[in-house]
């Protein structure tokens, strides 16, 4: 099992090390970290010199290996646009993006989990079908158009909600919270809808076509022929089954949603890192843009290996083979 | 024969009709099929696979797949009807008096849970036992099915076994709660040659002990010569023949039947070659007029052509077939007419 | 079967005629009715310049006196020239979501155009060389996978807008935006294709054909082609909603097709910015177009998956 977990920290820091050379190549050679650090009258001769001291004439790898360091410490320099540390902007944002995507998760995964079930194990009832029609509905939804409509309904006509920013935090150290209040709750309605709808029906849909295939399976019919209960059988053998493809891509679904609330800011004025992102796209400011990319990748190894650990509480078979092939992936 | 002493039956099938609606029509995939079983009897159930045999073996556990559907006929086990129960009171029945035993040993148990609890669900289910007294019983069960350290495997997961292993606990599920039948649905096909027969020497063996029925679903003659005590031949979703697996096998009625046995090698006889049947059998949308057999069948008459045999006696056995009726197959059928 | 693979249309066409695709396309009023919904909306988006009313986006056209006019159907403010409404510019709406309509279509079609090109050329040679370059492109899309589509886009556009200038960004914007889309969605083809290949690959008639000496890539492709037009079809269905989708998202947050050639999503942008006033009509109707348009293309892959092939997934 160490050997499996171990090998897949190895995967993972393959990947990491692949977005870092493509955040570097953006950071090193699209933008020109020197312009941003000097002002229009510096002569070509300062330049230089701080080119040299900057270490941007040292080989590529010299300065790959430099910027990772520096990432690995929070440095990414300075932001084109504000002029500030890109480690610290971005801090200063991810409690707002973190919170957002958890409550996010949260109703996807309690609301979205027992749709699919239900779904999956009445698919002629009329109440699933029309399910499955309004989850294509949803898919099709771009997720910018729902905070829209959201907005429109909720805080334009009925004035229930609000329709943009965090309302009141509560700052606990350097974490700035909207769990402490009434206003900040209330705030993060809308929005987690918006940012869950669209990986709610994925998952939905997902769990009902898992279901549907495992209730097809022979274990299935023989637990049926053992005379077990309906839901000995629903809840304990096929949701269990179904489990195991489902944690794949609902690890995935749950680890993009961090980078979908980029849209989801947007339309709510929120501000976390997914603003922040955008508007270092308009600018092209690089730096913010080469940290984002990093944060984001970090994030997926890290849900990966959540993805991976669950595996083994749920996978007797990888367990005992002290990591095989991986069963019922995609 | 002896164990069919009794004289209330314990499962007796009548008429049993099933159809598949299709949007080409409904099939009829099981016609007219009637036979009992009597407490503590192997009968045997052989045939082709689409002769409907699987599909009367799930008929009578009740888990017909839909849109499959039981148009006619009844089932009772112990005089009780149980074709048209609700799916709880069906459900109370499954695994407490028919146990049934899948064709897959390596899909028939779920792989996320050990045989161990998959035993004691199943024995709680149906019996009151607490979870102390339903796990010694589970040891005890896989002691009997010949599983070795028990006390141990009995935590393990059902890859950890070979497949006549998993085969062995499947039959361990099975016989859980005690029941009065098995329906065994090719139990041993999908196993090594070598294990087949450890197998059902284990089945045999069991149901004797604990006086279960078995209804032995199988397309392999050998088997069923082996260890049934009495066989149902079917063909095209009827019964073609039915008796003691002595007279079936050595005295064949059913010209089916007869090419049925002409193919199994057979020890200590010398034959010149085994014979076999030409053609094959119909397909549920091209079963033809009168008899089904009657396109390769080669002591068929006019009468065959266009009426329906029933089973009828036939010497021992009785047997769906024209020659064993007073009225005889009717005319010959000439050579041009065949051609023609 | 000689038939089927002699080329992709014609194995295409085979298929479609096959009894057992036609009936399930008939038996399913969803399915005729979202082929008739698509067929309509394209139809309709491409005969813009000669069945819309206004040409919107023409100044000379524009009277701010016409500005901010409701539907015609909900209030008596409305006027019978603008049916939809107009903006606060005195645009007509519904002229502009038949020309913003298709310019989303063109945007989404060449996108998917260029993701499936470069997806299954690179999926031949990935499948076909296998060894280094294979195992290159492979983690390339592992890592790509990683991001969501929208986030690749997104990094694509604001890398090109740090190598050029901002007033040439808006002259090329339509080429960023179906460059970065179609850069974002090769994968699928790719793995598809390669799969494929690696299957063809080992065949007797490929090393036949190595034999007596014709180029056995030039084979693969005549032959792996059309065994994989069924999945790349569904997979580009399937993308085109998801084209439609990134492309209206990437212009909501402004860094898509500039104002002056707004599509549908920079419609609702637009509409959005003035929605806290209540003039809903400028962001729904744009909004509702876009929502049916791309519920007609998914029904419409949803099924073809399925008649398809039921297996894939």
């Amino acid at each position: 099992m160490l050997a499996f977990i171990l090998r897949r920290i190895l995967q993972s820091s393959a990947v990491l090390l692949a977005v870092g050379l493509v955040a570097f190549s953006l950071f090193r050679y699209v933008g020109d970290p020197v312009n941003a650090m000097v002002g229009q009258d510096t002569t070509m001769e300062e330049r230089d010199a701080l080119r040299e001291k900057l270490g941007l004439n040292d080989p590529a790898p010299v300065q790959f290996f430099h910027f990772i360091a520096n990432a690995a410490r929070g440095n990414f320099g300075l932001s084109y646009r504000t002029s500030e540390p890109v480690g610290r902007l971005i801090l200063e944002r991810v409690p707002a993006t973190l919170e957002l995507s958890f409550c996010a998760a949260v109703f996807v995964l309690f609301v979205g989990v027992p749709m699919g079930v239900y779904t999956g194990l009445y698919p002629r009832h009329w109440s699933s079908r029309l399910l499955q029609a309004v989850s294509l509905i949803g898919i099709s939804l771009p997720t910018f158009l729902i905070g829209i409509l959201l907005i429109l309904v909720f805080a334009v006509t009925l004035h229930w909600l609000p329709s943009f920013g965090r309302g009141d935090t509560v700052k606990v150290g350097w974490w700035v919270t909207n769990f402490l209040t009434v206003s900040g709750l209330k705030a993060l309605i809308l929005p987690a809808i918006t940012l869950g709808l669209f990986q709610l029906t994925l998952i939905m849909r997902l769990v009902r076509s898992e279901m549907l295939e495992v209730m097809r399976t022979e274990y299935i019919k023989f637990a049926r022929a053992r005379g077990l209960t309906n839901r000995a059988i629903n809840f304990g053998h096929a949701l269990k089954n179904t489990l195991v493809p489902v944690i794949t891509v609902a690890g995935l679904q749950l680890g993009s949603l961090i980078a979908f609330a980029v849209v989801t800011e947007t339309v709510f004025a929120w501000p976390g890192v997914g603003q922040l992102f955008i508007q270092s796209v308009q600018f092209s400011d690089i730096p913010v843009m080469a940290a984002y990319l990093l944060l984001i990748g970090l994030f997926f190894v890290l849900v990966n290996l959540i993805v991976d650990l669950l595996y083994f509480a749920v996978d007797p078979r990888l367990r005992s083979q002290g990591g095989g092939a991986r069963v019922g992936g995609h | 024969m002896a164990a069919a002493s009794n004289n209330q039956p314990l499962l007796e099938v009548r008429n049993l009709r099933i159809e598949f609606p299709t949007r080409r029509g409904t099939l009829l995939a099981v016609d007219d099929v009637s036979f009992d079983i009597a407490p503590g009897e192997v009968l045997g159930v052989v045939g082709e696979s689409g002769a409907g045999k699987s599909l009367t073996g799930n008929a009578i556990i009740g888990l017909l797949e839909p849109p499959g559907r039981i148009a006619a006929g009844e089932i009772r086990l112990e005089g009780r009807r149980i074709d048209n129960l609700p799916y709880e009171e069906m459900r109370k029945i499954r695994g407490a008096q028919i146990g049934a035993i899948f064709q897959d040993p390596l899909t028939s148990l779920n792989p996320l849970y050990s045989v161990g609890r998959q035993l004691v669900e199943t024995i709680q289910t149906h019996l009151p036992l607490s979870a102390s007294q339903a796990k010694a019983r589970a040891i005890e069960l896989l002691q009997e099915v010949g599983i070795p350290g028990a006390e141990m495997r009995i935590d393990h997961y059902p890859h950890q076994f070979s497949g006549g292993m998993r085969q062995r606990v499947v039959i361990a599920l099975a016989l859980c709660a005690g029941p009065r039948l098995i329906v065994a649905d090719e139990p041993t096909t999908a196993l090594d040659v070598s294990i087949q027969a450890q197998i059902i020497a284990l089945l045999k063996r069991l149901c004797r002990e604990h006086g279960t029925a078995v209804m032995l679903v199988t397309h392999d003659m050998g088997v069923i010569a082996e260890t049934a005590d009495r066989v149902a031949v079917m063909y095209a979703g009827r019964v073609a023949e039915i008796g003691p697996v002595r007279e079936v096998v050595k005295h064949a009625k059913h010209p089916y039947t007869k090419g049925l046995m002409g193919s199994i090698p057979s020890l200590g006889v010398r034959t010149e070659r085994l014979t076999q049947i030409d053609g094959a059998m119909p397909r549920l949308t091209e079963i033809p007029p009168g008899c089904a057999f009657n396109p390769r069948c080669t002591s068929k008459g006019q009468r065959c052509l266009v009426e329906r045999p029933n089973l009828m006696p036939a010497g021992a056995t009785r047997a769906a077939c024209w020659l064993h009726d007073s009225g005889g197959v009717g005319a010959p059928i000439l050579k041009e007419t065949i051609d023609a | 079967m000689a038939a089927a693979s002699r080329s992709g249309l014609s194995g295409w066409l085979y298929r479609v005629s096959d009894s057992d695709i036609w009936w399930s396309f008939k038996s399913s009023p969803m399915t005729v009715a979202a082929a008739v919904a698509t067929f309509l909306i394209i139809a309709v988006a491409f005969l813009s310049p000669v069945l819309a009313p206004h040409t919107p986006f023409d100044p000379a056209t524009l009277s701010l006196s016409d500005g901010l006019k409701p539907p015609v159907l909900v209030s008596p403010d409305g006027d019978w020239a603008f049916p939809l409404g107009t903006d606060d510019q005195g645009r007509d709406v519904l002229s502009s979501i038949m020309y913003g309509t298709r310019l989303s279509l063109i945007v989404s079609l060449a996108a998917v155009a260029v993701a499936m090109v470069l997806g299954i050329s690179l999926g031949l040679i990935s499948g076909y060389f296998g060894g280094a370059i294979d195992a290159v492109i492979m983690r390339v899309a592992d890592v790509q996978l990683t991001f969501p589509a929208i986030l690749v886009a997104l990094l694509i556009d604001g890398v090109v807008r740090g190598l050029i200038s901002v007033k040439r960004h808006d002259e090329i914007a339509i080429f960023v935006v179906v460059g970065a889309i179609g850069l974002s969605f090769w994968v699928s083809y790719a793995r598809t294709v390669r799969g494929s290949v690696m299957v063809e690959k080992n065949k007797e008639y490929v090393q036949a054909a190595r034999v007596i000496g014709l180029p056995p890539l030039l084979i693969m492709v005549r032959h792996v082609l059309p065994n994989v037009t069924g999945p790349v079809l569904v997979i580009a269905t399937l993308n085109l909603g998801l084209a439609i989708i990134t492309e209206a998202t990437l212009s909501f947050l402004g860094v898509g097709l500039p104002s002056t050639e707004p599509s549908l999503g920079t419609l609702i942008r637009l509409g959005n910015e003035v929605l806290q006033s209540g003039d809903w009509w400028i962001t729904v109707f744009p909004g509702v177009t876009l929502a049916a348009l791309v519920l007609a293309v998914n029904l419409l892959g949803d099924w073809l998956r399925d008649a398809l092939n039921p297996k894939l997934r």
